[in-house]
């Protein structure tokens, strides 16, 4: 009994343990404060952005391109993963186009994406929705190809003859969980790319940390950092949840 | 008189039926010279030992397997809403669809409403007994239930001829007798047709009219047999046994092996 309310506190512990020692290193004069900000620092910071409207503003930003990216690459990944999952010609006319272009990381069309579409949001959501694309795409491929053949076979021997029956009755549903872990993938490097798309420029979280940062204002450069790590753990854990409704089927 | 009835209520007409597959530029026979008629309202068996083609047979007749040559007539009862439903072997149950909505899956493709499905649904789930678990999703659901609930897809979509490819072969004696005498009471409540694939020779001897003995490779028609006995039928009976042993011994040509439950 006692032990497990211990074992319960432990991740507590630790988290406070872990600030302490943080605060300490620039109070001891380990650290320059203006290079590493103490924890006791941050919710004036906070505070200031908040009451200032930049937090709301940023925030806002950085979610629409977060959502357009995610929309877009994630839509065109199953869409095609759909397509060359079904279709053999489709998969032998992508397979070395793809296996071209899938390692290029997202950044590395950072040039690209300033060139055709300049410091725009068009840009970041590109950015974006280039890493979204290609783990959902290899998601969703992946999880139609694996798709039970005898299930197929139900679909057509009750007369599901169109490949566009057999994919609303039995592909789709059936790949559905493959392609949900694709998506949970693509939900966090998304994230990664957004500061990566607006560090050069386009507003956001990410610019709005890179101007602070050369104002060596480090305790607001902290604060977004928090503030992404909540947004995606609120993302996922809504994720989550609507994973769950959508499997409820599964035995959990 | 008789011979008229029969001859204008064929259901299934299959003559000179020859199925080949090729794979990897090998031609390999599957079934040859099978000629099979069956009449409106029998309940035919068709045994063989596995590989024989007798799961094949059944996807020829529901045109998901094209024959290369001979010719498959089936003409069904023009009140029945579909020509043919197939019952497979291992349930197939949608993972993802409640019980209900696995069988109203055949509906689907009808012009019916969604009430109209539920409701039809809920009528074969009644008929195999299992209106209770409507709501149940598939993997809470025993062998058994399953089955019934694979049967009750088949059902709702009320096909002249009734498919079914080895439908009780995976579950434990006391569930399969109990589903076997299940299946004779709503094949005498209907006038369906039923041709049940089966390795299992004391089953088609206990529920058909009469036993197609499928044998050799590529598989053919080895021998039919009538089962002249009155239903309810005794399992075990000396009348059903000994004609277990015919069918033996029409199926491996006279070297009938002995024992009592014999399956193949």
């Amino acid at each position: 009994m006692k032990n497990t309310i211990v074992r319960r506190l432990l991740p507590l512990i630790g988290l406070l343990a872990f600030l302490a020692l943080w605060e300490a290193v620039p109070r001891l004069g380990l650290a320059q404060r203006a290079l590493l900000p103490t924890p006791s620092d941050l919710p004036a910071a906070f505070l200031r952005e908040l009451s200032s409207g930049i937090w709301l503003t940023a925030v806002g930003n950085s979610l629409f391109h977060y959502a357009l990216g995610l929309l877009v690459g994630a839509g065109l990944g199953i869409g095609l993963g759909i397509v060359t999952g079904m279709s053999r010609v489709a998969e032998g006319l992508l397979a070395w186009v793809s296996r071209v272009l899938r390692p290029m990381p997202g950044l590395a069309w950072v040039p690209f994406a300033i060139l055709w579409f300049g410091v725009s949001e068009a840009g970041a959501v590109f950015i974006i929705s280039v890493g979204v694309f290609w783990i959902v795409y290899f998601a969703t491929f992946g999880a139609i190809r694996s798709v039970d053949r005898d299930l197929i076979e139900v679909a057509q021997a009750f007369g599901f003859s169109s490949a566009g029956e057999r994919l609303i009755k039995v592909m789709l549903p059936a790949a559905t969980p493959g392609i949900l872990v694709g998506l949970r993938t693509a939900l966090g490097q998304a994230w990664m790319s957004v500061v990566a798309a607006e560090l050069f420029g386009v507003p956001g979280l990410g610019s709005r940390m890179m101007q602070a940062s050369s104002l060596l204002a480090t305790d607001i450069v902290v604060v977004y950092m928090l503030t992404m790590a909540a947004l995606y753990g609120l993302m996922d854990a809504f994720f989550m949840f609507s994973q769950g409704r959508l499997l409820r089927w599964r035995p959990s | 008189m008789s011979d008229v009835k029969t001859a204008s209520a064929a259901v299934i007409d299959i003559r000179g039926l020859n199925l080949s597959f090729e794979q990897d530029g090998r031609k390999t026979d599957v079934l040859r010279r099978l000629d099979l008629s069956i009449r409106h309202g029998e309940f035919v068996a068709i045994v063989g030992a596995s590989g024989v083609g007798k799961s094949t047979l059944l996807r020829v007749l529901m045109g998901l397997v094209s024959p290369s040559a001979g010719s498959v007539k089936v003409n069904p009862d023009p009140s029945a809403e579909r020509p043919m439903a197939l019952v497979f072997q291992d349930s197939r149950l949608l993972p993802w669809r409640s019980v209900i909505s696995n069988v109203a899956f055949g509906l689907e493709k009808s012009s019916m409403t969604r009430m109209q499905r539920r409701e039809r649904a809920k009528e074969a789930l009644t008929v195999v007994g299992l209106a209770d678990l409507a709501n149940r999703w598939p993997w809470q659901l025993s062998g058994g239930q399953r089955q019934r609930v694979s049967l009750a897809r088949a059902l709702a979509v009320r096909p002249a001829i009734l498919l079914m490819d080895e439908p009780f072969s995976a579950l434990d004696v006391s569930t399969r007798e109990g589903l076997q005498d299940e299946l004779i009471r709503i094949w005498r409540q209907t006038d369906r047709t039923i041709l049940f694939v089966t390795h299992d020779i004391d089953e088609a001897v206990y529920l058909a009219d009469r036993v197609v003995a499928l044998g050799g490779k590529p598989g053919e028609v080895r021998a039919m047999r009538s089962v002249d006995v009155e239903r309810p039928r005794q399992r075990g009976s000396a009348a059903l046994d000994d004609l277990a042993e015919e069918v033996k011994a029409d199926i491996f040509g006279g070297q009938a092996r002995s024992g009592d439950n014999w399956v193949i």
